[in-house]
């Protein structure tokens, strides 16, 4: 396994799930940023630089052209006025950005982004945030389903309740939901966190490789090969400090939060001989 | 794909005209389905009955010679057939010439009228109802709601499709809405695939009733018949379809005073509630329901297995 960097993240318990297997434990480090996370059409931008577009007769092609021109042209805080739940808005943004949505959003919303802190208010369809890399993505409203699918990092926070499977296929980063999860949430989940502060809909974190659920209310039932794991005070610590961030409380304190793991018996294939693999399945 | 909407309005009368509304919506949801578009919308009882049927597909036209003899014909042995059972046919309308409504008055048995009127090669009923419009063709739902007139239809309630076929041909006998057949004033759109189609099909045709296509959309609306000619209510019924139902769906159905909406346990299908004080809509995407309004509004997704019944 990769020696471990000890930072501050490590400091506050972000690294503490000793992965073990094939995976390899990559962090970030700031001397390899120049020449590994330059993206093309990413943009250099001053959030002091303001700008709102009114999208109310325009097609979600040219919102996001629209707002690619003001980051190109150094606005770093925008505002999408009418958005009027259009999919696939708000898409593949790679730089720093303040980003405001003043109503819903369709299908695909921020998708694919890396680095920019949106604020939605309003609903969003689903599949928000899919891919996400880094950043944030608040939304004051409720979420469908597939919120925060394969987010790789950032924070996806939804104040209301979300649909089926959030957060299937988590590869990293934090989902906070305020409200209740539907069925499959955490479904395939490899890493990161999600924190559900009502109740969780059934089979919930089914076949999760590694990664850490926290459920605030009443879960309907386990998926296979979620196991329910001991709360720490480090966990105590986190949740509180990160659900105080977003201004999110839970209906009975974050010490009485339920944690949930996977039980690795699923994720690692290769130690099982084939007629083990069809037992655990 | 395909796209499912439905609209109720609670107290305002029958004034409101849902047949705009419903083609704003439906429109909206064009990309989830471009093949063919349908509408089940409810108006005015006026003491009669109306039929709507058609007594030819509209790819027919183009087919055969002697077609529009056919149609002639068809329409004629309808006539004659309803009269031969008592039924007096008092309106008479047709989009197009392949797709006819009829008002009648008729106090027998409705299930005999269906079909002896479907005995007739060609034709088939789409509805059957004392407040129930059911239409549906080939196109978009611009292009079927200025085909049938639909954007001045006033009435409380109304369900529609947008369809994408995958199970069955382009054609309207597989458009949805469904009628449940034989039930006066009820009918389904639903969004999905039913994977245990064939085994339920063929268990409830061993029960008298008959299927008009090959959709397994279909099967909804008769097993929904079925169980409210067994004395069950709508949202018993729907309920008891969730279980019964093997596959992803989220459908809707509507009666004369009733829409109801029933999502599998998986939460497959997508499906977006608006719940005001006096309409509810619902819809595929949140998109089709912001069409009718231009401020914000509050809506949510229903839940895995979750059955919803408004009353209008």
């Amino acid at each position: 396994m990769a020696k471990l960097k000890q930072d501050k993240s490590h400091e506050m318990g972000l690294h503490q799930e000793q992965l073990k297997g094939k995976t390899q434990q990559r962090f970030f480090s700031v001397d390899e940023s120049e020449k590994n996370l330059t993206y093309f059409h990413s943009f250099d931008v001053d959030t002091s630089k303001s700008a709102t577009i009114d999208a109310l007769d325009m097609t979600p092609r040219e919102i996001n052209r629209e707002i690619r021109e003001l980051m190109e042209s150094g606005v770093g805080d925008i505002t999408v006025d009418n958005p009027m739940s259009r999919h696939g808005v708000g898409v593949g943004i790679l730089n720093r950005l303040n980003l405001t949505f003043s109503d819903s959003l369709g299908y695909f919303g921020c998708g694919l982004i890396d680095g920019p802190n949106v604020h939605i208010k309003g609903r969003v369809g689903w599949s928000c945030a899919e891919n996400m890399m880094a950043g944030t993505v608040v939304i004051d409203g409720n979420a469908g389903s597939t919120f925060g699918a394969a987010i790789r990092g950032g924070d996806l926070v939804c104040r209301g309740s979300v649909g089926a499977r959030t957060g299937i296929d988590q590869k990293g980063g934090t989902i906070i939901v305020g409200g209740k999860t539907g069925a499959f949430s955490g479904f395939m989940m490899q890493r990161g966190r999600m924190i559900i502060c009502g109740d969780a809909g059934m089979n919930l974190g089914d076949s999760m490789y590694d990664g850490t659920i926290y459920v605030g209310g009443e879960v309907e039932d386990l998926g296979v090969d979620c196991v329910p794991g001991e709360m720490t005070e480090l966990d105590v610590r986190y949740l509180s400090s990160k659900l105080e961030m977003y201004g999110i409380k839970t209906p009975n304190g974050v010490e009485k939060m339920n944690k949930y793991v996977s039980g690795k018996q699923l994720w690692n294939y290769d130690n099982l001989e084939p007629s083990e693999k069809k037992l655990v399945l | 794909m395909c796209g499912i909407a439905g609209i109720i309005h609670k107290n305002a009368g029958k004034d409101v005209n849902i047949g705009e509304q419903m083609t704003s919506m439906l429109q909206a949801l064009k990309h989830r389905g471009p093949d063919s578009t349908g509408y089940a919308m409810y108006g005015d009882d006026n003491g009669n009955q109306v039929i709507r049927f058609k007594v030819a597909e509209a790819a027919d036209l183009e087919g055969s010679f002697d077609i529009h003899a056919e149609i002639e014909g068809r329409i004629k042995l309808v006539n004659s057939r309803l009269k031969d059972l008592g039924a007096k046919v008092v309106k008479k309308d047709s989009a197009t010439e392949y797709s006819h409504r009829y008002e009648i008055q008729f106090s027998g048995d409705m299930k005999k009228l269906a079909d002896f009127v479907e005995d007739i090669e060609g034709v088939e009923i789409l509805s059957i109802g004392n407040s129930l419009e059911l239409i549906k063709d080939l196109g978009d739902a611009t292009v079927v709601s200025e085909q049938y007139g639909l954007n001045d239809f006033n009435g409380t309630h109304g369900i529609g499709h947008t369809r994408m076929a995958t199970e069955s041909d382009v054609d309207i006998r597989s458009a949805h809405p469904y009628w449940a057949y034989p039930f006066s004033d009820v009918a389904v759109v639903h969004n999905g695939q039913l994977t245990n189609y064939w085994t339920n099909r063929r268990a409830l045709e061993l029960k008298g009733h008959r299927f008009s296509s090959n959709c397994d959309s279909e099967l909804i609306a008769v097993y929904i018949a079925d169980r409210m000619n067994q004395g069950q209510d709508l949202e018993t019924a729907m309920k008891d379809s969730v279980e019964y139902l093997d596959g992803v769906f989220t459908y809707l159905v509507a009666t004369k005073d009733q829409l109801g909406m029933a999502k599998d346990v998986m939460a497959a299908k997508p499906m977006v509630v608006y719940e005001g004080d006096d309409m509810i809509a619902l819809a595929s995407e949140e998109v089709a329901i912001r069409t009718l309004f231009d401020h914000h509004i509050d809506t949510f997704d229903p839940y895995h297995g979750e059955v919803k019944v408004w009353q209008n």
